[in-house]
């Protein structure tokens, strides 16, 4: 278990810092002199010395990279060049709102997600097997940025029970858990956890049909075990797999929640992006891309160790 | 001493009917799949409007009208009404059929094409010159994909070639992975051990041996990624980052249409349901090939 967890550590850290490499590649990536990109256009002269000295664009790649990393270890993703604030500030305060977001609609996803898919996967080819199948289809298909117009015009717009967007009353950022604060979150986590709930649906369905297929499910059955008995064998054998690809939904969320928090106005680390490319503000679009792609690494290697916790036979594999 | 006697009757007769080939039998298994025919045919005819969108619509898409502005679904001349500068919805969705369709599988066939080189030559190549070249592409992976294309996108600047590289980019890792998968399985086949032998060199064995072995499945993943692809493509149109106005690109349509959902609801809400129509039929598409492809011996 150690050796696993060790190895699957050392795998790890050369992926992240390939990660910070293409984060870092990001800046230079962009058309033109990467301080022109930088500095808005009426930049002085302090500004410009200050982020030549900030970026090091004197120094060679290899040494800027380095002291980029280095500076990032120690929590300082550089200045926002929109509003002057530090962006590792940003960033964590814009991650709140996302999570809170990505997590609800996560947790909604599975939930409706193993529903169609143990019903699915227990009626097999019967007509609860295919109208739950084709729920997962539209679910995976759907233009969730559309989805969410969708849902405003409908709840917003015409049957006014929902307000269109904000995390909470009067665009307020600050948040607090009163009806009115999770009445403004209960459109885009419904739109976000579309897409988790098709794919659940999906792997909870072929999990299920894999193991009902299993001759250890016929001899339970033998042995005199009730339905419900047979049904928690399957939800244990199910369960490692259904929960990583939960754990990995929500880092896909985490990190594709732009569109979402664009329709909703929702302030998260999307909304952050989002401003940060058409202000040109790199070193914020730099920061919040960094944080979110880190965190999808961190998560990869939780969902990874917490499956092995649960499931011995894949370390033993 | 025993005598085989050779019965002319009882030897069976040579059969001169060829026994249907791989494709074909994919062929007669994916049409009696309904539901993957319906969407084959819906396909076709979302590729007719994307060839021949110009000719068929009814008006001119780029044709503007102050005083026609955002009129409903069935107003007269207008058989789905106006966007906010008062351009036919019908012709434009027709029209933008084209550049919403290119923007969408393009990137998919540039990926399908470059991920396959990497994949099957990582794959073939083994030992260390797969393992740095499957690193690198793990990088890629470990970026959510949505994340990945907006950054690129992001950092490169608004306009279709460079969202185009974005999602290309987007799309190399997956197709690679699998690439790389189905040939690493394909290599420690006999019939490729015994080419080997008879002193085939590399890359003849990966054209004759490998390649026709592994397109296949590799085709059908990048197949369902094509409805993925659609979705992002008009995603980043949507945030501003591809197709500039006044093209006509569904999801370009989209993101002026926004601020009308209070006036026409649904007139604003068209250019997303035939992106949502182009992402099933696709999806479809692909989960019926794939069942038609999974024979089992």
């Amino acid at each position: 278990m150690i050796g696993f967890l060790l190895r699957r550590l050392v795998y790890t850290l050369p992926i992240m810092l390939g990660v910070a490499l293409v984060c870092f590649a990001l800046v230079h990536l962009s058309p033109g002199d990467p301080l022109v990109s930088i500095l808005p256009p009426d930049a002085s002269q302090e500004l410009q010395a200050q982020l030549i000295e900030l970026y090091g664009f004197n120094r060679s790649y290899p040494e800027q990279f380095a002291s980029w990393v280095w500076r990032a270890l120690h929590g300082d993703l550089g200045t926002s060049i929109a509003s002057g604030r530090a962006v590792a500030e940003e960033v964590l305060r814009a991650v709140g709102n996302t999570l809170r977001l990505a997590v609800l609609a996560t947790f909604i996803g599975f939930v409706m997600g193993c529903l169609f898919g143990f019903v699915a996967g227990y009626f097999q080819n019967s007509w609860l097997d295919k109208a739950a199948s084709l729920t997962s289809v539209l679910g995976v298909s759907v233009p969730h940025y559309w989805l969410g117009m969708v849902l405003v015009i409908v709840f917003s717009s015409i049957l006014m029970w929902l307000p269109p967007g904000g995390a909470g009353p009067g665009g307020s950022g600050d948040w607090t858990w009163d009806w009115e604060h999770v009445k403004h979150m209960i459109l885009p986590a419904v739109t976000m956890s579309v897409i988790p709930m098709g794919i659940i649906a999906r792997t909870v369905r072929a999990l299920v049909a894999e193991i009902l297929a299993q001759e250890f499910i016929v001899g339970l059955r033998a042995k005199g075990l009730t339905d419900l008995g047979v049904f928690q064998h399957v939800v244990k054998n199910a369960a490692p797999t259904a929960l990583a690809v939960m754990g990995l939904q929500l880092g896909y969320l985490l990190g594709g929640s732009i569109l979402i928090e664009t329709v909703f106005s929702w302030p998260g680390t999307g909304f952050l992006l989002n401003s940060a490319i058409f202000q040109r503000d790199l070193p914020l679009l730099q920061g919040t891309i960094l944080v979110l792609a880190m965190f999808f690494v961190v998560l990869n290697l939780v969902v990874d160790v917490i499956q092995t916790l649960l499931d011995p036979r894949i370390a033993r594999a | 001493m025993m005598q085989i006697a050779v019965d002319a009757s009882k030897v069976p007769a040579v059969a001169f009917e060829r026994s249907p080939g791989y494709w074909q039998t994919v062929g007669r298994r994916f049409l009696k799949d309904k539901v993957a025919v319906g969407a084959a045919l819906v396909v076709l005819l979302l590729l007719v409007l994307a060839v021949a969108g110009s000719l068929l619509a009814p008006n001119d898409p780029y044709a503007s009208s102050m005083l026609k502005r955002l009129k409903p679904i069935g107003f007269a001349g207008h058989l789905l009404g106006t966007d906010e500068l008062g351009r036919d919805m019908l012709s434009r969705l027709m029209v933008g059929a084209r550049l919403s369709l290119f923007m969408g599988i393009t990137p998919v066939i540039c990926a399908f094409v470059l991920g396959s080189l990497i994949g099957i030559t990582a794959g073939y190549a083994g030992g260390r010159v797969n393992s740095v070249m499957m690193r690198t592409i793990d990088v890629f992976y470990a970026f959510p994909s949505v994340l990945l294309a907006i950054a690129l996108s992001g950092a490169l600047g608004a306009g279709i070639t460079n969202s185009l590289i974005s999602l290309t980019i987007v799309f190399i890792p997956p197709i690679a992975r699998v690439a790389e998968s189905v040939t690493t399985q394909i290599r420690g086949r006999d019939f490729v051990d015994a080419a080997r032998a008879s002193g085939a060199n590399a890359f003849t064995i990966v054209r004759v041996h490998v390649l026709g072995n592994v397109l296949g499945p590799i085709f059908v993943y990048a197949t369902s990624l094509i409805a993925v692809s659609m979705i992002l493509a008009s995603g980043l149109s949507f945030l501003g980052l591809g197709v500039k106005p006044p093209e006509p690109e569904w999801g370009l349509m989209l993101n002026t249409l926004r601020t009308a959902i209070y006036v026409q609801p649904w007139v604003a809400a068209l250019p997303g349901a035939m992106i949502f129509i182009t992402s099933i039929t696709f999806n479809l598409l692909a989960d019926g090939l794939r069942t038609a492809m999974e024979i089992k011996q």
